[in-house]
């Protein structure tokens, strides 16, 4: 698992990566309301905005760790938004994208790195 | 954040988990460890803790010792009947400015031979002097060393009784002053939140020893400044300097119903206040535009700031959101704002501008939520 600045864990499945936040993030953003997920089969840049996140209070931007292709969304989070709090590390998912180089996954931080962050 | 102000509760609100942010000039307690839709539920089921001692209390004491004398000139100021205001009760009111905007909201209660006024705290410095300014007649003092608590919700009566026995008594807007272990507690019946419950002036030096005494109450959870948002947009109740302010009427705002008839067009004490001009000719004919509820289709909410459009394309925007979030107790996004009358009817579309698209939202009575008052 690695972690960015922006609090989003980045989970490694085949050639695939999955993005979520973090626990820390959700504790943070409070009781999510609203996930507003991008459409599957959309190109993003690297800091594109690609989730909105609404908590009881705000809205907060999730951007694309790193430049690749959306290929798969949480629908559930669309009915059920409080999985974002009640397990951000599982059910509470975002997106998996298509990444052409897994490298590009090196910068980020492992979990002592993120944890050193936060604390 | 050196320039922050405490609350007199400040190291209660940090034993209790409070997370802080700046408000009003205020270190204050946004949400506790429950979090801020569990807070809101919690009121909405049980009972709720507010400390809003951040808001301005004043007296106004008239200088012939005439309470009449005081209530005319309070209505110099306010387009409310302060007059006819029985002694014990309250009533929600605004000042008004030359212009018919609106100063800032407050509410008034006759206490026999004074007033006490409350006013939010962004504004209570500018209000004092505008009182002072304004009531030569009376004089007008920012009460000190007391916080101000407000109970909320179905079991607030039942849990306040255990320690004050008759206020279960009390109705909606009922004032007295009642003893508690040696202070005197000033206690209406109101809030705001939309459910029944107290607001509660207690003299710092007991403030605390009373707020532990009604947190002891199993019923009864500390609320953030978070969940005090939502429970008052459910309410459809008004935040200053959002849904109101010096550019919005009393009549643009819908607060026609806290201008009594004493002092409309035809009645015994008619204007007289400023910007009666226009707030009069208001009440007659109707304001271009009000402060209406708003149900975005979907689970979006519609934040503040978001632009209204009459069609899902095309057009410049025809009105705004003023307060706009997710109300916990209806499961939905809910939003007040501001558009032309011939839009101000129940059932009529219109389109919020959510990040680059316009997403449908339905014109909606208020409140949200039916307010459950003792009345």
């Amino acid at each position: 698992m690695k972690y960015t600045q922006e609090h989003e864990w980045l989970r490694v499945e085949g050639d695939l990566v999955v993005v979520g936040i973090t626990a820390y993030a959700a504790e943070q953003l409070g009781d999510v309301v609203f996930v507003e997920l991008p459409e599957i089969e959309t190109q993003v840049a690297q800091g594109d905005e690609v989730v909105v996140i609404e908590s009881v209070k705000a809205a907060s931007d999730i951007l694309a760790p790193v430049e690749g292709e959306i290929v798969e969304v949480n629908a559930k989070l669309s009915d059920t938004p409080g999985l974002v709090n009640e397990d951000p590390l599982g059910d509470g998912w975002m997106f998996k994208m298509k990444v052409d180089d897994l490298a590009a996954l090196d910068e980020f931080m492992d979990e002592d790195e993120y944890n050193d962050m936060i604390a | 954040m050196a320039d922050l102000k405490r609350l007199g509760l400040h190291d209660l609100h940090l034993a209790l988990g409070g997370k802080m942010v700046p408000f009003a000039g205020y270190d204050m307690p946004v949400q506790y460890p429950l979090g801020v839709l569990k807070e809101h539920l919690h009121t909405r089921t049980a009972a709720g803790l507010f400390d809003v001692s951040h808001m301005g209390q004043v007296i106004v004491a008239p200088k012939d010792g005439r309470i009449e004398t005081a209530a005319l000139a309070l209505e110099r100021l306010i387009p409310v009947d302060v007059l006819g205001l029985a002694p014990g009760r309250q009533r929600y009111g605004f000042f008004t400015d030359a212009a018919g905007g609106i100063l800032d909201d407050l509410m008034v209660t006759n206490r026999g031979d004074h007033l006490y006024v409350v006013v939010n705290a962004a504004c209570k410095e500018a209000d004092l002097a505008h009182m002072q300014a304004g009531l030569p007649d009376c004089d007008v003092g920012m009460v000190g060393g007391r916080a101000l608590l407000a109970l909320q919700g179905p079991e607030a009566a039942a849990v306040l009784s255990r320690l004050i026995p008759d206020t279960g008594d009390f109705a909606f807007m009922d004032h007295g002053i009642r003893p508690w272990q040696g202070v005197d507690l000033w206690i209406s019946r109101s809030g705001y939140t939309g459910e029944d419950g107290y607001e509660i002036s207690v003299p710092d030096l007991a403030a605390r020893a009373f707020a532990e005494r009604l947190l002891a109450d199993p019923a009864v959870q500390p609320i953030g400044l978070g969940a005090r948002d939502s429970l008052r947009l459910e309410a459809g109740l008004c935040l200053y300097g959002h849904d109101i302010d010096t550019t919005t009427s009393p009549v643009e705002g819908a607060l026609t119903w806290a201008m009594q008839k004493a002092r409309r067009t035809g009645g015994a004490r008619a204007g007289g206040f400023p910007g009666a001009d226009r707030i009069l000719r208001e009440l007659a004919e109707g304001a271009a535009r009000s402060r209406v509820g708003l149900r975005p289709e979907g689970r979006a909410p519609m934040r503040e700031g978001t632009l209204l459009y009459a069609a899902p394309e095309g057009g410049d925007p025809v009105g705004r959101i003023t307060s706009g979030g997710f109300g916990p107790s209806l499961d939905a996004p809910i939003a007040m704002g501001y558009l032309p009358s011939p839009l101000c009817v129940r059932g009529t579309t219109v389109y919020g501008d959510v990040r680059g698209k316009r997403l449908p939202a339905t014109v909606t009575a208020l409140p949200f939520r039916p307010a459950t008052y003792k009345r």
